[in-house]
């Protein structure tokens, strides 16, 4: 008797487990499935965006008027920044791809540069259709590498989810045709070496990242560690740690660490060999309950400034995150802001001291600057904006424009609505640099319920 | 005389203190104020006060939300030109002054629609009663009793609340046994790869990315980050870059790539080794 019930109740844990177990697999499935499609429609976009972008800049180069090649320079723009976002999509953060991806967006920049500016009065240079030319062969060998990838793909049914799973597992050695396939593409790319974009093509990526307007001598690791102990200003009785940095830096710096014995209060801060100027520097520190005013710690971070010989500097913005207050501060050369050399501070609002500031965009580009007189005056350049706009302040600034460069500009800040909008216009051109809605404060979501 | 002179004195300065004692009294009542200078970007009472006297002259017109933004910042300019004083859009002693005279402030009512999140306004010459409707029809009674401070944060440009907070998920599940500096390395580089072109142009393109972290991939970024997390990604974003550009980071004890290894090498920070 008890023997039956035990076999009953045995079989039936059987076929329940048996049944489970099918149901998690069934599960399992649909959810590989369901992945392995994402990154199959991924893959497939790209390569459609691949051939249209190919199509593209064949048609620009077969334009005869070159007033209507802007719209189609747009759509180029549009495809490339479309291929990268599907690009991004595929599991191949750990595969050099990143030539292809440079490509893609090298051609973006190239097309949006070309399509923003009014080709009547400056047509394309025989330079840059000899570039559109080059492009547009390239783009052809990708398209091919690309096509056979995905002509394999569609053939042998291969899977993404296997490229994850040998990623993952890192063999190396494993034979899988998309890995391969995609090697293939980023070879042929590099093959391209730098593409000539002309000779006022910015490369976005190729900022100054040398600190070339930087004085001074090379500094030893003992005057790092004097100079982080007087920022960090955590006492006599310290550790420091003294690094150097590692070969791919663009620049030398000294990566320095103060600690206090005793309380075990930490201060990083990076220092350039050149000159020994601060580029960053934290304190880890509990903040307790504030105390004094966002105002009073404006004042506090200006005074720190000061005392640090960083001059000739506005207050730009000032906000207040909690206990900390976080001050952006940029360059004025004779009334006009200089928005690319910024400095930030932050302090803590316990006790009115510097908890952290940043000097690395101001110190990669102050320098003496030769700003033009204006070609317009601030009458026609305020002509220029939308007149529902109210304007309630202006200036004259130098901005970094969309397409990296320095301008010079009237600043208005005005209001429409509710909404508060900065506005640049170029002093030279008149044109419309930049109009940026500036943030309102954020509604905390937390609790509405 | 000289006991005479005493008497003097001492009548005297009784009488200072009688005069003082109602000087002293007024101004108390007057400047419900704290002794701040109020400036752009300030949270707390005193802006919750300051938005609400504004409006009570009608100078404001927005949300009484004790964050000192743009929207605020305008009005106290227009009433600084309106009354006269020096145009700097600072709430100092002279301004905060001005304003406590021209004005009343309902302070319970504010506080009280405040915590019970309910929409208001609190314009002078208005029946405060007629200003205020009950967010989502039956107001449900408030258990807390703990006073809620600005209902609304400052933002920086560019970023939403949500943003940050899928940065701090992503920092904290990648990084919460770092240092401090080495968790605000870690979302400096999420936000190189939003701005370098050979990775998405979205901070969630960028940590959703397949295979770009592991915090992503065995579901670690769904852990609740602490405050610290948050602080990281606020640095990062208002321009702390402790790595020098970096774009990849490894911890070289648990990489399993060897192409990672291959990356030019930038510094050290905690456990994780940054690279271009």
């Amino acid at each position: 008797m008890l023997r039956g019930i035990l076999i009953v109740v045995l079989a039936l844990g059987v076929a329940g487990t048996a049944f489970w177990g099918y149901q998690e697999h069934r599960e399992k499935n649909a959810i590989l499935i369901n992945a392995e499609n994402n990154y199959q429609r991924a893959f497939h976009d790209l390569t459609y965006q691949m051939d249209l972008l190919h199509d593209r800049i064949g048609t620009t180069l077969a334009m005869n008027s070159r007033s209507s090649l802007s719209p189609e320079l747009a759509e180029v723009w549009r495809l490339t920044s479309e291929a990268h976002s599907d690009v991004g999509q595929l599991p191949l953060a750990l595969l050099p791809f990143n030539k292809t991806e440079e490509f893609l967006s090298n051609i973006g920049d190239f097309s949006y540069r070309t399509a923003v500016r009014d080709l009547e009065k400056e047509p394309l240079t025989e330079k840059e259709y000899q570039t559109l030319k080059k492009l547009y062969t390239q783009s052809a060998d990708i398209q091919q590498d690309l096509r056979k990838v995905q002509h394999m793909v569609l053939e042998k049914n291969l899977r993404w989810m296997d490229v994850e799973m040998a990623l993952a597992s890192n063999q190396e050695a494993a034979d899988n045709t998309i890995i391969d396939g995609f090697k293939t593409v980023e070879k042929t790319v590099e093959g391209y070496g730098e593409t000539d974009f002309g000779p006022a093509f910015v490369n976005m990526q190729k900022k100054d990242e040398n600190f070339k307007y930087l004085k001074g001598d090379e500094i030893s690791e003992d005057e790092a560690a004097r100079i982080a102990k007087k920022y960090a200003a955590l006492g006599n009785n310290v550790n420091i740690k003294v690094t150097e940095n590692g070969k791919g830096s663009d620049y030398g710096f000294f990566s320095v660490s103060v600690q206090n014995k005793k309380t075990k209060e930490e201060a990083d801060m990076d220092i350039t060999k050149k000159g020994g100027y601060p580029i960053w520097f934290i304190l880890d520190r509990e903040v307790a309950q504030q105390k004094i005013s966002l105002n009073e710690a404006s004042n506090n971070a200006i005074r720190f400034l000061k005392e640090n010989g960083f001059q000739g500097l506005d207050l730009f913005e000032s906000a207040q995150y909690d206990k900390l207050g976080v001050f952006t501060f940029v360059s004025n050369q004779n009334g006009v802001r200089i928005y690319p050399d910024a400095i930030r501070v932050k302090v803590a609002l316990d006790n009115g001291k510097m908890a952290a500031f940043s000097a690395e965009d101001y110190l990669k580009s102050h320098h003496q600057r030769d700003i033009p007189e204006p070609a317009i005056s601030k009458e026609e350049a305020r002509a220029k904006i939308n007149p529902q706009v109210k304007v309630m302040e202006d200036r004259r600034a130098v901005i970094i424009n969309d397409l990296n460069q320095e301008v010079s500009c009237y600043e208005f800040l005005g209001t429409m609505g509710e909404d508060t909008y900065r506005i640049y216009i170029n002093a030279e051109t008149g044109q419309e640099e930049k109009v940026e809605k500036l943030k309102n404060a954020e509604p905390i979501y937390e609790d509405v319920v | 005389m000289k006991k005479n002179f005493l008497a003097a004195k001492v009548l005297l300065i009784i009488s200072l203190c009688v005069l003082a004692i109602p000087m002293i009294g007024s101004v108390d009542k007057a400047s419900a104020f704290s002794n701040q200078v109020i400036q752009h970007g300030a949270v707390g009472d005193d802006v919750i006060e300051l938005q609400s006297r504004l409006q009570y002259l009608g100078f404001y017109n927005g949300k009484i939300d004790g964050v000192f933004g743009w929207g605020t910042y305008w009005a106290l300019r227009n009433f600084q030109y309106e009354f006269g004083l020096p145009i700097d859009g600072l709430a100092g002693q002279e301004t905060k002054n001005k304003l406590v005279k021209a004005s009343q402030y309902n302070k319970q009512y504010v506080k009280e629609q405040i915590n019970k999140g309910n929409k208001f306004t609190h314009y002078g010459g208005v029946n405060l009663e007629q200003q205020k409707k009950p967010q989502g029809g039956t107001a449900a009674p408030q258990q807390q009793e703990k006073p809620k401070q600005p209902t609304a944060t400052n933002m920086p440009n560019g970023f939403s609340e949500n943003d940050i907070q899928l940065m701090a998920n992503a920092v904290y599940g990648e990084a919460r046994g770092e240092p401090y500096t080495g968790q605000v390395a870690v979302a400096a580089v999420i936000l190189n790869r939003v701005n370098s072109a050979t990775f998405p142009n979205t901070v969630s393109g960028v940590i959703f990315e397949p295979r770009a972290f592991t915090a992503v991939a065995d579901g670690q970024i769904w852990l609740t980050p602490n405050e610290k997390a948050k602080e990281a990604v606020l640095d990062a974003i208002n321009g702390w870059d402790p790595t020098g550009s970096a774009l990849y980071y490894f911890n070289p004890d648990t990489a399993t790539s060897g192409w990672i290894w291959t990356r030019p090498q930038i510094k050290r920070i905690g456990k994780h080794i940054f690279c271009k």
